[in-house]
This record gives structure tokens, C-alpha cells and sequence, in this order.
């Protein structure tokens, strides 16, 4: 085993947060900084060649293989798991900027009450009245101290939206339910779809207050405070999947690499597979890694910052043994506790007029919060928390879409009468979303596999995970409220019930899984303090969604960039002064 | 090394543009036939026409427009089963396999080639029998992995770019209006609505002046 010249910093994992705080800290000091990525750098010309349905919609080309590293997953301890053979329930990224690459570019803050949620819900509802198994907590960082950091990430991306809340004041056309802005949006909205406009029209006749989605694409030419420029969104469809071929939605690779290939200190290295955190007597040494050359080498360093997604963040912990592994059925231990993913429903609906629905991009949508949250819940509702209500634009394709029609239209799924109903129903039907809230439960936990490995033949990341029947409840209300508003928009919406099936890891939720290594006040119920510092370890920081406690409605990126630049003023202004514990 | 095997397409049923596209190199138009030989990377000649009268049952020609015969899907799958796709180099397959709920998804050992000649087999000498015979046939079979494999695969052939072998001469595309990829619609998103837009139709190749790198090419 070779090993190399010791850094100040490893930062393992290139995607969104592992740049960002490459970015902060080459800015902010003089320490050398290394990146190990374990995916390959794709560019811009790579990305002009990739709008390709087949490749990258249908076999999923710049998504993790699930060959080199998967999860397995059972529905409950009482049941044996199984590898994730393919995906997915899920989309996670590989290669430098990672998921962040792919992404759709939903761009929100979350809402105030979001972060000290469990003292919001005792006072909402009464302690003793939730329930037993609800795992959400507080975390120990507020709105108000992430609002600072949430501008500086907007401003980054070039968020293009409607403001709803100027300091407390409510602005017409935006979320008047959103956590009070100092600024209004970098950037205007995106271009209302035809679908967006029979959304708003329906919702506002309904009484509730749609606002653009706001939007990592940007509406406009936009130059952000870092001097990267960018052109505006084209509309052209192929975006959530794929990497932008006009260089205009914001990815790791076009608004954060750039900067830092001009930062002295900052070195990337790809192809690089980490597999341990090195620590000894409380102390972080440095990591252990594959080079692309396929040999381990052993990367000394001072500091590691484990920047490498929900998943191998809780991983990386659980392979290096760093802290104590959660037991559900004591309730004691923190590292893999609070494993949340994204309650989705909703209802599908029919129009009589073509929607155009090829034009678009990953964040061109209308949403509600009316509902979102429990503002709307009157205690007898069976649930403490519910979700958003949207409709997206992102870019229809025929191989996705084709087929698709009321049921009951003909008998079978092939043939002559089903091929001339799919045309008849073709580019007339869209999704109305819901986005929801998922809770955490005591029962929903990440460990290690017994059985299954990765190609280097170390354990397999385990969910236990289930619905229960909360979000069966979130999904009834859910199923009522779009058929409303499907009904409010002249559609016709698809008379299916919503579902009550169990977990599904092939059917599409969101990549928004998140928990693991929850952020928290004391190191009795979580795995990193409230500056994303790990309590056992200091000179190990842990970012991203695995600190979220819970999940709510919105997209994570942008408290997962804003936490980031949280904790980097944190590592740069105190720890690395003195270097020890900040709590 | 495999023998050499083709599928024959009469020429004057595809466009000129075509022979291109789907036989990339090494086509040889017979000049007396008429007929073009598109190299086979997967099936043989005889599976290639099982397959083929199969896939043209699912999508047929009919009244309402040209089918998966005319879009050459036959020749999309035989391309995904010769390459990575097909032999599952992206697809977890370690042991144990073991059956679990639906919930968990596709948990089987085999990859689709193995499904599809599997499948095929099963089929016999399906594009001998009469329409009606076929019908009844993979109505028989329509819960097996292998036809729903099939029934996605029809629609992927009728429905991809071209450089993937199938929507040939973007006979797929043409049929339901769909233009396929496009530099920009900033002019026409929030224009056109409730009205069909249905710019002019192209392929990736043509958008971007050059072949794009197809997953399927990549070497083993």
C-alpha cells in the first residue's frame, strides 16, 4: 500500500457540497485541498451529444452503477432484504458534481418551523398526543441563521423565482407561506408552460396561491457573484436525467469547478473510490482510497470533510467505524437513524388539447403551499404533517409517455386498439404531483447488509424502510385535493385511489433520500453537531442531506448548499483557530 | 467469433437516408433483390425474424400508421442485447438470488439475452403462423418477463433516435408528431397554448452535426 504526500484536507465526494466547501475553504485559507471524486469528469461538449432518451432516460448512463455499489432493502427487521438490482425508487449521481449534475434544479428554502420541528409539533398538537414512533427533531440551526446562507447559494446558482415574503411583507405572486427573504430572487421566473397556466388558473380559482417553482435554471443571461456566467434556460427538455447541454442550468461543473480550477491548493482527483476513513485515538489520519489504477494508497490528512451523499456519507461511516450504530429497538445509537425518502401521490389527468409537453426544463412548474406543512391540518386528520401540490413541464418523451391513457380505454396494452388509443391520448395528459412530507419513524433506519457487497466485497448499505399509515393518510388527502384541482383545470383526472402498497424501490419517488448522520443538539440522537462537525470526531465533518432529521416537501440542494456554507464558516472561522470540539 | 448474420430488408421499403443509419457501415444493397443486409450483432438470422413478426404484433402497420417492422426495432434490440445492456454489466448481479416481493423488482439471475433466447424459443415458428395464431400466441405468454421485456423493448424501438437502430427513417417520431431533440424552444414554450406545435422533426446526429457515442458501441 503507497502512501501519499500528506494534505491539509480531504474532501471526499465532487458533487454539490464537497465543491462548495472546496470553494469556501480555498477562498478563506491557504491549506491545500484535495477532492476525491469516484466518478469520471464530463464536460460540456459530452453533454451536447447526450440528449439521448435511450441512454440516459431509459438506462440511466450518468446515474452510480448499480454493479460497482447498490443498497439492499427490507420492508421491516422481521423481513430478509434484498439487493437493489437496478434502479429505481431513486436516481443517485456518479462523477464529478454527482447528482447535482442531473438534477431538476428546484431551488427552495425550507420554512422556518421545518428545523425545530419536533418543538413546533408538541406545541402544534401536544406532545402527548404524537406519536410514539415520530423520530423528528430539532436541529439545532435555525431559518434565521441559514437565511444569510440560503442568499449566498441563490445568488451562486442564479435562482430564478417570485419572492412571497419580503422581510415578513407578502408579495403578490410568489409563496406567501415561505420563511421571510432579505432579497428579492437573483433572477424572474421561468416561462409559464401551457400546463403551469391551467395550474395557476385552476389553483387561484380555487382560493390557494400558486408561484413558479424557483428555479436553478436561469430565467435570463446571468453572471454570479464568483464572475461565472451562464446563458439562459433553452427549454429543450433534456434536464432532469442529463448533464445541460447549453451550460445553463447551475451544476457543480459549470458554477463551482471553474472557480476552483483557478484556486492554488485545490487539487481534484477522479476515479478515486474512498473505502475508509483512517482515525485513530479520537483523531481523523486520513482515508483509504482505490486509484484509478485500481491500487489502494492511503491519503494522509488533517481534516476530512465526508461530502459524498446521503447514502455513502452513512456508509463511509458505518464501513470506517465512526460512531455507534442506531439500534431500533432500543432507540439508542445515532448513526443510520432517521432514514427518510419523499411521500409522492397525486393524480394523473386528461386534457382535450394537446399540451406540448416536450418544451420545458426540470424546474419549469406551478406549485401550492396552501396545503403544505399542517397549516391546513385541523387535528383529525389522522396525520401531523402533509405536502405540496405542483404540476411540471420537464420535458415529455414518447418512450415514457406513449400509452399512456384513461383506464378502461382498451383491454390490452398491445396491439392495434391500444396503438391507436395511445395516439389519440399522446401529449394529452400530464401529472398532477403531490410532494410530500415524509416524517421520520423510529422504525426506518439505514445499517450495514450481512449478506451482499459492493465490487470490492465490502458490505452493502441496508435500508429498512416502509410506508406506514401516515403516508397512506397523506396520500388519501392528497388524492382528493388534485382531483379538485384536476377538476378546476377543465381535466379529466384518472379514477384510480391512491395507493397503499407498501415501499417499491423500482417505482420513481425522488433522489431525496435523506438522514443517517442527522444534524442534532446532543450526541444522544444525533451523529453531527449544529455545524455539521461529527460529535466523536472533530477534525470529521459530515454534510449534505444525511444531517436532514426529516424530509419535507421541498427539494434538498439548496439547504444542502446553505448548511454547507454554514458549517464552513464554522470550520474556517473557529475550529481551524482551535481546532477541537465547537459544542 | 460468430458467423456472420444478416437481416434482409427490401430496399424499396426504406428511404435512402436509412441505409445509412441502420446499417452504419458494411450495408451491401443487392442490385438485383433490391434487398439491404443489415449486419446482425446478437440474433441470428432466423431468431431476428421471430422477433421481428413478434414486435410487429405489439405495433403493428395498420390504419393508423406504419409499425415496428417499418421502424426496424428488431434491429434496436438486437443492438441493446449485444451490448451492455444486454449481458447486464450494469445491472447488480451478485449472489444469492433469492425470490422476494414484487416491491423488490426484477431479482432473477438472467440477463435479457438469456430471457430472449429463452423467449424466442418458446415462440417456435411464430412468423409461420397466420396473424391470428401470433395474436393468440403472445397472449399466451403475456406475463412472462420475456414478453413485457419485449413489449418495452417495441416501444423504445419504435420511439429512440435513430442511432440506436430503430425509429428508422424517424417513422416513429413522424407518426405521433414528437420532434425529437431540439436546440431551443425558448421562443415557444409559453406560445402555442392548447394548439399542436410540431416543429421539424430531427435526430441527434443531424441537430449536433456528428454521430453521438451510442452506449450499445461500447467495447467489452
Amino acid at each position: 500500500m503507497t502512501t501519499l504526500k500528506p494534505v491539509d484536507v480531504v474532501i471526499i465526494g465532487g458533487g454539490f457540497t464537497g465543491l462548495a466547501m472546496a470553494k469556501e475553504l480555498t477562498a478563506r485559507t491557504s491549506l491545500s485541498v484535495l477532492v476525491l471524486e469516484r466518478g469520471p469528469l464530463r464536460t460540456a461538449t459530452d453533454y451536447a451529444a447526450s440528449m439521448d432518451d435511450i441512454d440516459y432516460s431509459v438506462r440511466f448512463r450518468m446515474m452510480q452503477s448499480t454493479a460497482d455499489e447498490t443498497i439492499t432493502h427490507r420492508h421491516s427487521v422481521r423481513d430478509a432484504a434484498v439487493p437493489v438490482r437496478q434502479y429505481g425508487s431513486f436516481l443517485p449521481g456518479s462523477g464529478v458534481g454527482g447528482a447535482g449534475e442531473h438534477w431538476s434544479g428546484h431551488s427552495y428554502r425550507f420554512t422556518p418551523e421545518f428545523f425545530t420541528l419536533r418543538s413546533h409539533l408538541a406545541q402544534r398538537f401536544g406532545a402527548s398526543r404524537l406519536p410514539d414512533a415520530l423520530a423528528v427533531q430539532d436541529w439545532g440551526v435555525t431559518y434565521d441563521d441559514l437565511e444569510p446562507h440560503y442568499w449566498r447559494a441563490e445568488q451562486m446558482l442564479g435562482v430564478a423565482g417570485k419572492a412571497g415574503n419580503l422581510g415578513g411583507k407578502t408579495v403578490d405572486g410568489g409563496n406567501p407561506f415561505e420563511g421571510p427573504r432579505a432579497h428579492e430572487f437573483p433572477l424572474p421566473p421561468l416561462k409559464l408552460t401551457y400546463l403551469s397556466s391551467l395550474f395557476s388558473e385552476g389553483t387561484r380559482k380555487l382560493g390557494w396561491h400558486p408561484f413558479p417553482i424557483p428555479s436553478a435554471l436561469p430565467s435570463q443571461a446571468y453572471t454570479n457573484p464568483d464572475g461565472i456566467s451562464r446563458p439562459p434556460c433553452l427549454y429543450c427538455g433534456f434536464c432532469n436525467g442529463y448533464g445541460c447541454m447549453a451550460g445553463a442550468k447551475a451544476q457543480p461543473s459549470n458554477t463551482i469547478l471553474p472557480v476552483l480550477e483557478r484556486r492554488r491548493g485545490f487539487e481534484l482527483r477522479t476515479a478515486s473510490w474512498v473505502r475508509r476513513i483512517l482515525h485513530r485515538s479520537g483523531r481523523v489520519q486520513g482515508v483509504r482510497y482505490v486509484d484509478p489504477k485500481g491500487g489502494e494508497v492511503v491519503q494522509p490528512a488533517t481534516t476530512v470533510v465526508l461530502a459524498s451523499w446521503t447514502l455513502n456519507n452513512t456508509r463511509l461511516l458505518f464501513l470506517s467505524g465512526v460512531g455507534t450504530p442506531y439500534d431500533a429497538a432500543t432507540g439508542r445509537g445515532t448513526l443510520g437513524r432517521n432514514l427518510t425518502h419523499q411521500v409522492r401521490g397525486g393524480t394523473r389527468v386528461f386534457f382535450d388539447r394537446p399540451l406540448n409537453g416536450f418544451m420545458g426544463g426540470g424546474a419549469c412548474g406551478v406549485r401550492i403551499a396552501d396545503l403544505d406543512g399542517d397549516r391546513a391540518l385541523t387535528g383529525s386528520d389522522g396525520i401531523v404533517r402533509f405536502g405540496a401540490i405542483q404540476v411540471l413541464t420537464q420535458g415529455d418523451r414518447p418512450i415514457a409517455t406513449f400509452g399512456t391513457m384513461p383506464r378502461g380505454s382498451v383491454k390490452s396494452n398491445w396491439g392495434s386498439e391500444w396503438k391507436a388509443a395511445a395516439m389519440r391520448w399522446y401529449d394529452h395528459s400530464a401529472a398532477i404531483d403531490f410532494v410530500g412530507e415524509h416524517v421520520a419513524w423510529r422504525q426506518n433506519f439505514m445499517d450495514l447488509d450481512p449478506t451482499y457487497t459492493d465490487k470490492f466485497g465490502d458490505p452493502l448499505l441496508r435500508f429498512t424502510l416502509d410506508w406506514t399509515e401516515h403516508e397512506h393518510s397523506q396520500r388519501r388527502l392528497a388524492d382528493a385535493r388534485t382531483r379538485e384541482i384536476a377538476r378546476a383545470m377543465g381535466a379529466q383526472a384518472e379514477d384510480i385511489p391512491a395507493t397503499r402498497g407498501r415501499y417499491n424501490v423500482t417505482s420513481y419517488q425522488s433522489t431525496h433520500i435523506q438522514g443517517g448522520a442527522i444534524i442534532g443538539t446532543s450526541p444522544e440522537w444525533s451523529v453531527v453537531n449544529p455545524y455539521l462537525q461529527h460529535w466523536d470526531l472533530p477534525d470529521l465533518w459530515v454534510i449534505g442531506a444525511s444531517a436532514f432529521p426529516q424530509n419535507p416537501s421541498p427539494n434538498p440542494t439548496l439547504t444542502a448548499l446553505a448548511l454547507t456554507t454554514w458549517s464552513a464558516d464554522a470550520l474556517i472561522g473557529k475550529y481551524l483557530k482551535a481546532p477541537g470540539k465547537l459544542v | 467469433m460468430r458467423r456472420r448474420e444478416f437481416l434482409i430488408i427490401p430496399a424499396a421499403a426504406v428511404g435512402g437516408t436509412l441505409l445509412h443509419l441502420i446499417a452504419r457501415k458494411s450495408a451491401h444493397v443487392d442490385a438485383q433483390s433490391g434487398n439491404v443486409k443489415v449486419p446482425l450483432r446478437f440474433f441470428t438470422a432466423e431468431e431476428a425474424r421471430t422477433v421481428a413478426a413478434a414486435c410487429e404484433r405489439i405495433f403493428p402497420r395498420d390504419a393508423s400508421g406504419p409499425g415496428a417492422t417499418d421502424a426496424a426495432v428488431v434491429i434496436y434490440i438486437d443492438r441493446q442485447l449485444a451490448g451492455p445492456y444486454g449481458r447486464d454489466k450494469y445491472r447488480y448481479t451478485k449472489p444469492p438470488f433469492v425470490a422476494s416481493v414484487p416491491e423488490h423488482g426484477y431479482q432473477g439471475r438472467e440477463n435479457p439475452r438469456q430471457i430472449y433466447r429463452a423467449g424466442i424459443r418458446e415462440l417456435g415458428a411464430f412468423a409461420d403462423l397466420p396473424v391470428d395464431a401470433q395474436v393468440q400466441k403472445l397472449a399466451s405468454i403475456e406475463r412472462t418477463s420475456f414478453f413485457e421485456l419485449l413489449r418495452e423493448h417495441t416501444i423504445e424501438g419504435m420511439f429512440c433516435d435513430p442511432m440506436h437502430g430503430g425509429n428508422a427513417n424517424l417513422v416513429g417520431w413522424r407518426l405521433i408528431g414528437y420532434p425529437g431533440p431540439q436546440m431551443s424552444y425558448r421562443d415557444h414554450v409559453d406560445q402555442h397554448y392548447g394548439r399542436a406545435f410540431r416543429p421539424k422533426i430531427t435526430s441527434l446526429q443531424q441537430l449536433v452535426g456528428r454521430a453521438a457515442p451510442a452506449w450499445e458501441d461500447e467495447a467489452e
